[in-house]
């Protein structure tokens, strides 16, 4: 039985990979989208200090960066829909992360550069109550960091 | 029926990317009101803007993005008439992408 079990596995775990391989063959997928994955640990984090560094690899704290611009709203009367931009006008950016301090999970979204990437990133985040909204951009060789609070009239992550 | 539009346009040589994702977004933390049970997260967890065979810009999302996610991003390198792809991929398997002229 057992021998059986695994060859099932078996079989499924290649014919899994045969797909993968497949598709970067017929260029459905470029090989950098197979190999960008989605930071767990990052995303999970509960802390800012533990963004910085799962996602950073940053130890420590980011030093603050007039050239990080923060476009928020001062009073986000729904935290359902917080609109942030972030713009940063530096060179050899790597990493934007926009990261809600006081959320359960503080990571919302990192914008990663690939060739030819400007360093702006804009979406919309939830934020269960007032909270800074921290920008941190990794460079080559450092880790930057803005903020800008935003006071929250009605949380957006209740049910 | 896509999930998603996407609009592209360049300007002095940048080429502004938007995309509007239809998506529940959801946290993994909210409980149905009526059974009390958790909802299951459910989020989009990776977009890739994709042009000329190159992936310009990544964006990793947790389910503190909203509902119905907003992404703009831009990027060096495209020109008007080129085509734009955004791929998006959600914690549950679920995947989608949509093509636009750069405008």
């Amino acid at each position: 039985m057992q021998t059986d079990t695994k060859r099932r596995v078996f079989l499924k775990r290649s014919a899994a990979s045969g797909a993968v391989a497949v598709a970067v063959g017929a260029g459905l997928l470029t090989p950098q989208m197979v190999l960008a994955e989605w930071n767990k640990a990052a995303f999970e984090s509960k802390s800012v200090e533990d963004v910085a560094k799962n996602l950073m690899g940053l130890e420590g704290a980011a030093e603050e960066s007039a050239d990080i611009n923060i476009k928020a709203p001062d009073i986000a009367e729904n935290g359902a829909v917080v609109p942030i931009t972030v713009d940063v006008s530096m060179d050899g950016v790597e990493t934007i992360a926009i990261i809600a301090k006081e959320n359960p999970s503080p990571l919302a979204a990192a914008f990663t550069m690939g060739e030819g990437g400007v360093p702006f990133g804009r979406t919309n985040i939830k934020m269960g109550k007032t909270s800074d909204v921290i920008a941190m951009v990794k460079t080559a060789d450092k880790t930057y960091m803005a903020k800008k609070e935003v006071k929250v009239t009605i949380g957006g992550c209740g049910g | 029926m896509s999930s998603m539009k996407v609009k592209a346009k360049e300007k002095d040589g940048i080429v502004e990317v938007k995309a509007l994702i239809k998506h529940p977004m959801e946290t993994g933390l909210r409980k149905d009101k009526k059974t009390g049970k958790p909802i299951p997260a459910h989020f989009v967890q990776q977009v890739v803007v994709e042009h000329g065979g190159k992936n310009r810009v990544t964006a990793d999302w947790s389910g503190g993005v909203s509902k119905n996610p907003l992404l703009f991003v831009k990027f060096k390198g495209g020109a008007k008439g080129d085509m734009v792809k955004v791929a998006w991929t959600d914690n549950q398997g679920g995947t989608d992408s949509a093509e636009a002229e750069i405008k």
